[in-house]
């Protein structure tokens, strides 16, 4: 089987972080600053992935801002010729910080937010965030960088699309995604607190066709489907292992941010093992690639290329099998859990507000 | 006929860059949150896209690099595409 060589690698800096999103991409256990990786470390990580064929780099975390070396690691990755773009929460960010972020080379900043309105917003993040946020808006705007923006989609908040597209616009974004809620880990943890119901979801999609019409020229907007609401499952990360790689503060390499919550898979660590051994030869990396792993109803279905039978990790996460459909798929014998979900919100069973969040790292 | 005029100064839309890529042995366009893995012939095309260059003399040049003589309206068309994907801008 040849094996495509990865565009792009998500740098997972940290896990700490100052919000308390209740559907955070982190993992249920979040890594302690004492098993982050050195910055001598990472710089030797940049470096095999440059090698490696990697030319995108995303400094994410948790709050990268968080590690003060950030702008050491911004700076190697552009002497090695690749895209870097920070994604951040903003907060802690101060004008200094940018212009010194500018000066390290970073090409984008994607800056998240939670809602239109600082009460709203606030009450997602658990954290008076917002105000610093429409601040931090404004230095990397000022600084000459385009601002990209993302807010993630769920019950408590997707009722205001179109009000968080205007926000967005009136900060200057250039880009927006709009990513409904996927359901692991935290999210997972949360699903009958965030999961919005059809109806929520069909007066959203109306919302944001009317935001596209006003502001489509002015903003990319890219609109990241509900999966619970969809027939088919989505082609996750273009395939495993097939474009992308994602390191964890503790220098574990993941096929995405959320895999290691398949606990059935052991994954490497840059520490033991080179970056490209572990893309290229490494079982974890390995195990889902192709079509040999599949079973049915995937094995013999016409859209097994289309979509690569979905998300492993939503396999396991719902059927505790990784080499399952995932239960997104219609004819998937576990759609029943999907059904389930959906139907108890549909039902009026789902709590509104925000009050009974399991907030991340609380 | 295309709306782009030959003394059109054509450079890449930032923060979009250019790379030529070992592992792949192929020149790529780097895009936020995307990347373009280009033929030989856009490649060769939006290494000229420097902003200081007329559309008419990266005609000359890719012409004689090549050693052709009627590869106007290819550039020309490519560029228009080009523009219209948002890869380049036009300087004022």
């Amino acid at each position: 089987m040849s094996v495509n060589l990865p565009y792009a690698m998500t740098a997972e800096l940290t896990h700490r972080c100052p919000l308390h999103c209740p559907y955070c991409s982190n993992p249920i256990e979040l890594l302690k600053r004492e098993n982050e990786l050195s910055a001598d470390t990472w710089l030797n990580v940049l470096e095999q992935a440059s090698e490696l064929g990697v030319v995108q780099v995303h400094f994410t975390g948790g709050e990268p801002l968080l590690r003060p070396d950030l702008e050491l690691l911004i700076r190697r990755a552009r002497e090695l010729g690749l895209y870097v773009n920070l994604i951040t929460s903003g907060v802690g960010i101060t004008e200094q910080r940018v212009r010194q972020l500018v000066e390290a080379g970073v090409d984008s900043i994607q800056l998240s937010v939670q809602a239109s309105s600082p009460e709203l917003a606030d009450s997602i993040a658990g954290f008076q965030a917002h105000e610093r946020k429409k601040q931090a808006a404004e230095w990397i705007r000022a600084s000459g960088l385009d601002l990209h923006m993302n807010v993630v989609l769920h019950r408590a908040n997707i009722h205001r699309v179109e009000e968080i597209i205007e926000l967005c616009a009136e900060w200057g974004a250039v880009r927006l995604e709009l990513a409904n809620a996927q359901y692991y880990g935290w999210a997972l943890q949360n699903v009958h607190l965030l999961l919005p119901s059809k109806e929520q979801i069909q007066i959203a999609e109306a919302a944001y066709a009317r935001a596209h019409e006003r502001f489509g020229h002015q903003i990319e907007l890219l609109w990241i489907l509900p999966d619970y609401y969809e027939d088919f499952p989505k082609p996750c990360m273009g395939g495993w292992g097939q474009v992308s790689l994602t390191v964890a503060p503790d220098g574990r390499v993941l096929p995405c941010t959320v895999s290691s919550d398949i606990r059935s898979l052991s994954f490497e660590n840059v520490k033991e093992r080179d970056l490209a051994w572990i893309w290229h030869d490494s079982p974890s990396f390995n195990a889902y690639r192709g079509y040999e792993w599949m079973a049915e109803p995937c094995k013999s279905c016409e859209r097994r290329e289309l979509d690569h039978g979905g998300c492993r990790c939503q396999a396991f996460l719902l059927t505790g099998d990784a080499s399952a459909a995932d239960p997104v798929c219609k004819w998937s014998p576990h759609r029943g859990a999907i059904a389930e979900m959906v139907g108890s919100i549909a039902n009026g069973n789902g709590d509104v507000g925000t009050s009974n969040y399991s907030y991340r790292g609380r | 006929m295309s709306s782009l005029a030959l003394s059109e100064l054509p450079r890449l839309r930032g923060p979009g860059r250019m790379k030529y890529d070992k592992a792949r042995q192929s020149d790529l366009l780097l895009l936020p949150e995307r990347v373009v893995q280009l033929n030989e012939a856009a490649g060769a095309i939006l290494w000229l896209c420097d902003g200081h260059r007329t559309i008419a003399q990266m005609i000359v040049e890719l012409e004689s690099k090549y050693g052709q003589s009627d590869l106007r309206e290819d550039v020309v068309d490519f560029l228009d595409s080009a523009l219209e994907k948002g890869w380049i801008e036009l300087c004022r």
